[in-house]
């Protein structure tokens, strides 16, 4: 056993992990932080945005010298079939500010930086070092983790999971359950390099502008999914996930999806004569604030992914998780400031400090969206982009039928897929789910 | 053979970099006869396509190329039918852009 003992254990060196290591340590604890990769980062798979916002709260002046690839200026949303997208783009000038608010980052990269700002306030980190199982006293009170190095157990007052959405420790202890196939996507992902000045070409962008595409359509085949493509400075990060119970549900292959959505003429395009450099896969929690378990308890909290905490309808998950660290680091650092104990009861600060917060505000208001989209796919994720391909085509395409009678055309589609009734009952539900 | 099936894992899994634990596999299948259909689903819903059918209709793992997702654990952990774990710390996938 090490004989130190520290204040804090953080598992995990995500975005979590580090904004809570770092958030800790500024405050003068004495701080251990565990990584099972070589570095932080090199097990870390995201689109990936960064949100300035939030990392503003943790590094003010992060843009000196963080890995940022560039600053969003566009959003594009695609609903696509199989050979068309309608789309929805938002660009503005505004968005060229001084101080930008999102950016496409390398997580690999972007963490690695981080991490070297954790070490820099004062945290201890072990990397190459897998956590395998929480430590707990005769009451249950969890006093530290036992890891994969020799004499690897190690004592703290109080542990941090951010140990990413399948979270092993936390759900072996039983402190939550496992996610199940219905609360996670997977997602997979390639990186496409090509040089600089293709990139800005091809998404028609100038200097360090960036745009984000999030397509939804036929290309999940009817599952609850999404695809991405985001431009960074010399490479392109392209994905594609989809809920797991619904790859296990139909038998579709990531990899064939992935391939599917390449293909697409609206895609293909883009990435042509790309060099692939790198293909991963990730869980995203999908379950949304009814997903949400338990946060804290004897000695313990959970924050980030393995809190399943994602916003699924803003595609939002590293400000929720880099969020969490910070407010559950603040709550311990009260709490051992007023030198209590870390009880589950002085921990429920985190719960309430949270709940005031974005994090669960957010996820509250969309907390019907996951089911309906789950249990609607076919509706939402193929016939409708599907009836929306044809209306408009038959909008643009000029072929001397009369308009009333393209109208009357593309209302009798939309019904006799959907049926009035079931028109009208999505549109309900949706305007249920969202507001 | 329809474009799916051509689409070849082994050449994407080629980009990435990988420390091999060589004698620790930290995903194991459970010895089976006939496989259920937890373990029939790895097959296709693996990203890596870890799992294969041997020729006697078992589903094997060879987790060289995993790149630690977690899907198989979702679906099959539950059953009994694998027992999951992270590579030992540095072992296993190393991102270079994640």
């Amino acid at each position: 056993m090490i004989q130190e003992k520290f204040d804090a254990i953080v598992v995990g060196a995500g975005m979590a992990g580090n904004a809570a290591a770092l958030t800790m340590a500024e405050r003068g604890m004495k701080v251990l932080q565990l990584e099972r990769g070589e570095y932080a980062g090199s097990k870390n798979v995201q689109g990936a945005i960064l949100y300035a916002d939030m990392m503003e709260k943790l590094i003010p002046d992060f843009r000196e010298d963080a890995p940022l690839e560039r600053h969003l200026v566009e959003q594009r949303f695609w609903m696509m079939d199989d050979r068309s997208h309608v789309g929805m783009h938002y660009r503005s000038e505004d968005f060229n500010e001084e101080r930008p608010n999102r950016y496409t980052i390398i997580r690999a990269q972007f963490d690695k930086w981080f991490s070297s700002k954790v070490r820099e306030a004062g945290a201890t980190v072990l990397y190459e070092t897998t956590a395998t199982e929480l430590v707990r006293d005769n009451y249950g009170k969890v006093r530290g983790v036992r890891t994969d190095r020799r004499d690897g157990e190690i004592q703290a007052d109080v542990v941090v999971l951010a140990e990413g959405v399948n979270g092993l420790l936390g759900t072996r202890a039983g402190l939550r359950a496992r996610p199940t196939p219905d609360k996670v996507a997977l997602a997979v992902k390639e990186m496409h390099f090509l040089p600089r000045e293709t990139i800005e070409a091809r998404f028609n962008l100038k200097d360090d502008e960036g745009v984000v595409i999030e397509a939804a359509g036929t290309i999940s085949r009817g599952m609850t999914g999404m695809g991405f493509i985001y431009a960074n400075k010399e490479s392109i990060s392209l994905g594609i996930g989809c809920l797991v119970a619904d790859f296990q549900r139909t038998g579709e292959t990531p990899y064939g999806l992935l391939d599917h959505f390449k293909k697409h003429p609206s895609v293909a395009s883009l990435i042509a004569g790309s060099e692939v450099k790198e293909y991963s896969a990730h869980l995203i929690p999908e379950g949304g604030y009814r997903a949400i378990p338990q946060l804290y308890g004897e000695g313990w909290v959970v924050v980030g992914d393995a809190a399943q905490f994602n916003n699924a309808v803003h595609r939002e998950g590293s400000n929720l998780a880099m969020t969490s660290g910070r407010i559950a680091a603040e709550a311990i650092s009260q709490v051992k400031s007023r030198r209590d104990g870390m009880t589950a009861k002085n921990l429920s600060l985190y719960k309430k400090m949270l709940d005031e917060s974005f994090v669960i505000k957010d996820l509250k208001k969309y907390k019907d969206l996951p089911r309906l989209m789950h249990t609607n796919s076919q509706s939402f994720f193929l016939t409708y982009p599907q009836l929306v391909s044809r209306a408009m085509q038959n909008f643009v395409r000029v072929d001397g039928t009369p308009k009333v009678d393209k109208e009357k055309v593309t209302i009798k589609s939309f019904v006799r897929a959907r049926s009035w009734t079931g028109l009208f009952g999505d549109a309900v539900r949706f305007a249920r789910a969202w507001r | 053979m329809n474009a799916e099936q051509s689409v070849r894992v082994e050449d994407k899994l080629y980009y990435n970099r990988y420390l091999v634990d060589v004698g620790r596999p930290h995903v194991k299948v459970r010895r089976h006869t006939t496989p259920s259909l937890q373990l029939l689903a790895l097959l296709k819903a693996c990203p890596a396509r870890c799992y294969e059918l041997n020729d006697k209709g078992q589903v094997e793992v060879a987790v060289d190329g995993c790149i630690e997702c977690g899907t198989c654990r979702v679906i099959a952990e539950p059953t009994g039918d694998i027992e999951w774990n992270y590579p030992r710390g540095g072992y296993g996938v190393l991102f270079k852009f994640g």
